[in-house]
């Protein structure tokens, strides 16, 4: 039977986890995030799973990947400036295709910034804060409920493409209490990495295979394989012949490029007769709904497209949408971070709505915009 | 002969340490040392960080895990935590462990995590050229110290023991017969385990001070070294300079792993 529940969305978060099968979790304090490690250090215990508190956010992304390559589901939550010192090992996740899930409930920023008041301003970091050219799957929930579910899916992402997902959240999602319909198990799909079923003397870790997601095998289990972050060949060997490396980069970008619309995920609200469109994602998709509903009211044709999954990012889709929308409206607690994607999608300028001062974006100043532009 | 091929990769030789280098003596060391204490291939795994230390998994048939500069103590945690029958033994550098990787170090010991950590400490960045790191003593030179070192340098050893450290010995690769020994005990031992093993590096820290060959690097451990029963009746002035070998520190302590064990199944009789 569905459960009703009220709980906060770390807590959603955490409790989710469990249910995608999540069993290893390592963590660094910090604010909006620390509930999340404060669930969880209890509930592992009840389902037999390891909850450590690490020294720093560096360590905790290390523990994380050696407990996933030893086979159990891994996640970390932390904001803002723990995202920034979790980079290094985000890149090593995503050289040597570890999976493994990064919540990252969002605060301002640069440096410690605004600790306990929303933002979104990691949405680049998501994208580019680790060097070098690798894939990154992001994926945004602006609801308790929604955190739930995404929390469940970005495990099955990063399970399915051997890739570290990044569950951005913000502090508002984080933080706020509302009334949550839990699934049944039965309701629940659970993607677990594809293993290997080649013997052990010949297993290739990296091994070129035609879907470019190469099967896994897990430490202690008779498969004596090696993991580096450096450039490697299918062997997992460290290489610097340049055919190897470069078929290295390119298969491991080309496989979420491949699968990106399977990957994209978004929701479209009167978008059929709109000519202004809000593109939204986390807690301002709610500010972003309201409004929409207001200026419906008043007769302007304005649709809503939130995303879910921000990268990778639904460029061609907006493309699409550009041939007959007039205006593109972009409320954001940031300065303009995927106003720009949009604007490089519709080829337009878009409108940005921006606060970097700690508070949400209300109904009315998106509102605001959607007047003057129907105008 | 001590069967070392059956250890090797042997298809990722020739390996890339320098002539006169000791990171093999300590590795081959490390190999009898395995074989002694029974362990099987597949329960062991070895993890790195970034160094010359740190290249010694990509030669061995083992798990091996090759990890950031300072991180693979991190990455250990989390391996060993979600495999606890595994045998991790961590290969590391002094740059690596006490510079960059300090934080990991300190906080592993203080846990007593069974782990076994090889420490390869030779007072130098070998691998990036030479620079100064905690470990090059007072007045040695490095490429990033021309005018000789102005910075008192770690005692790992030391440093260890005051963290926490179950188990902490010191050898340097003249003793490679004691090394093996003190490493066999390391890993037999429940808990944070560090061998500190002195290391020479005749390109990069011996070419700079004047300190002759690999041969006579290795001279020089031999006539410094003493034991540490003999360092415990002598003063500070008499062992002043001196290195002491032999297992510094064993004691019993919880360990993280079991304790955490402990804990999961306290907390399920409890719910059950």
């Amino acid at each position: 039977m569905r459960k009703i529940a009220l709980m906060t969305g770390n807590e959603a978060c955490a409790e989710a986890a469990i249910v995608a099968g999540m069993r290893f979790f390592a963590g660094y304090p910090i604010t909006p995030s620390s509930e999340i490690a404060e669930v969880l250090s209890r509930r592992l215990p009840e389902v037999g799973g390891v909850f450590i508190q690490m020294e720093d956010e560096i360590a905790s992304m290390g523990a994380i990947i050696g407990a996933s390559l030893a086979g159990v589901k891994s996640m970390t939550a932390t904001s803002g400036p723990g995202f920034s010192l979790m980079q290094e090992n985000i890149g090593y996740a995503s050289m040597a295709e570890v999976p493994v899930v990064v919540v990252d409930v969002q605060r301002g920023g640069p440096s410690t910034g605004l600790p306990t008041l929303p933002s979104q301003a990691d949405v680049m970091q998501a994208r580019w804060g680790t060097h070098g050219d690798h894939p990154v799957i992001a994926v945004a929930p602006a609801t308790v409920q929604e955190t739930y579910e995404w929390t469940i899916k970005a495990f099955n992402l990063s399970e399915k493409y051997r890739v570290p997902v990044i569950l951005l959240m913000d502090e508002i999602v984080g933080h706020l209490n509302e009334k949550i319909v839990i699934p049944e198990r039965s309701e629940i799909e659970i993607i677990n990495r594809k293993l290997t079923t080649d013997p052990p003397e010949k297993y290739l870790p990296y091994k070129i295979t035609e879907d470019d997601i190469p099967p896994i095998a897990h430490y202690g289990t008779g498969y004596r394989f090696n993991v580096t972050g450096l450039s490697h060949d299918e062997s997992g060997f460290p290489t610097n012949d340049p055919v190897k490396i470069d078929a290295l980069y390119r298969r491991i970008n080309r496989k979420i490029e491949r699968y990106k619309n399977e990957i994209i995920s978004y929701k479209t609200e009167l978008l059929d007769d709109a000519e202004v469109c809000l593109v939204t994602y986390g807690s301002t998709a709610r500010s972003a709904k309201r409004a929409m509903y207001e200026a419906r009211a008043a007769g302007i044709k304005v649709g809503l497209f939130q995303l879910y999954v921000i990268w990778p990012f639904p460029y061609e889709k907006l493309r699409e949408l550009a041939v007959r929308i007039k205006k593109f409206i972009v409320p954001e607690m940031n300065l303009g971070q995927i106003a720009h994607e949009v604007e490089c999608a519709t080829r337009t300028e878009a409108i940005k709505v921006n606060r970097v001062d700690g508070s949400p974006v209300t109904p009315g100043e998106i509102l605001e915009q959607i007047r003057h532009v129907s105008v | 002969m001590f069967p070392y091929k059956k250890y090797l990769r042997l298809d990722k030789f020739p390996h890339i340490w320098c002539t006169g280098c000791g990171c093999g003596i300590v590795m081959k060391a490390m190999l009898r040392a395995i074989d002694r204490a029974g362990i099987q291939k597949d329960d062991v795994a070895i993890v790195s960080g970034i160094g010359c230390s740190s290249r010694t998994p990509g030669y061995l048939d083992f798990n091996t895990l090759h990890t950031h500069h300072g991180r693979a103590i991190a990455f250990a945690t989390g391996l060993k935590l979600a495999k606890p029958r595994l045998k991790v033994i961590v290969v590391t550098g002094d740059g690596d462990a006490t510079a960059i990787g300090g934080n990991h170090f300190i906080h592993a010991a203080r846990r007593n995590l069974d782990m076994t950590v090889l420490l390869y400490n030779n007072h130098i960045y070998g691998m990036t050229g030479g620079q100064v790191s905690p470990t090059t003593p007072f007045g040695k030179k490095a490429s990033t110290a021309p005018y000789g070192s102005t910075e008192p340098d770690f005692d790992i050893s030391n440093l260890a023991i005051a963290a926490g450290a179950a188990f902490v010995a010191r050898s340097t690769c003249y003793h490679a017969t004691q090394l093996d020994k003190l490493i066999e005990k390391a890993l037999l031992k429940k808990g944070f385990a560090l061998i500190e093993v002195l290391t020479q590096c005749p390109t990069y820290y011996g070419r700079p001070n004047r300190l002759g060959s690999a041969v006579d690097m290795l001279k020089y451990y031999k006539e410094n070294s003493i034991p540490v029963e003999t360092a415990r009746k002598l003063s500070p002035e008499e062992i002043k300079g001196k290195i002491t070998i032999g297992v510094l520190h064993d004691i019993e302590r919880p360990e993280f792993c079991e304790e955490y064990q402990k804990l999961v199944d306290r907390v399920r009789i409890k719910n059950e």
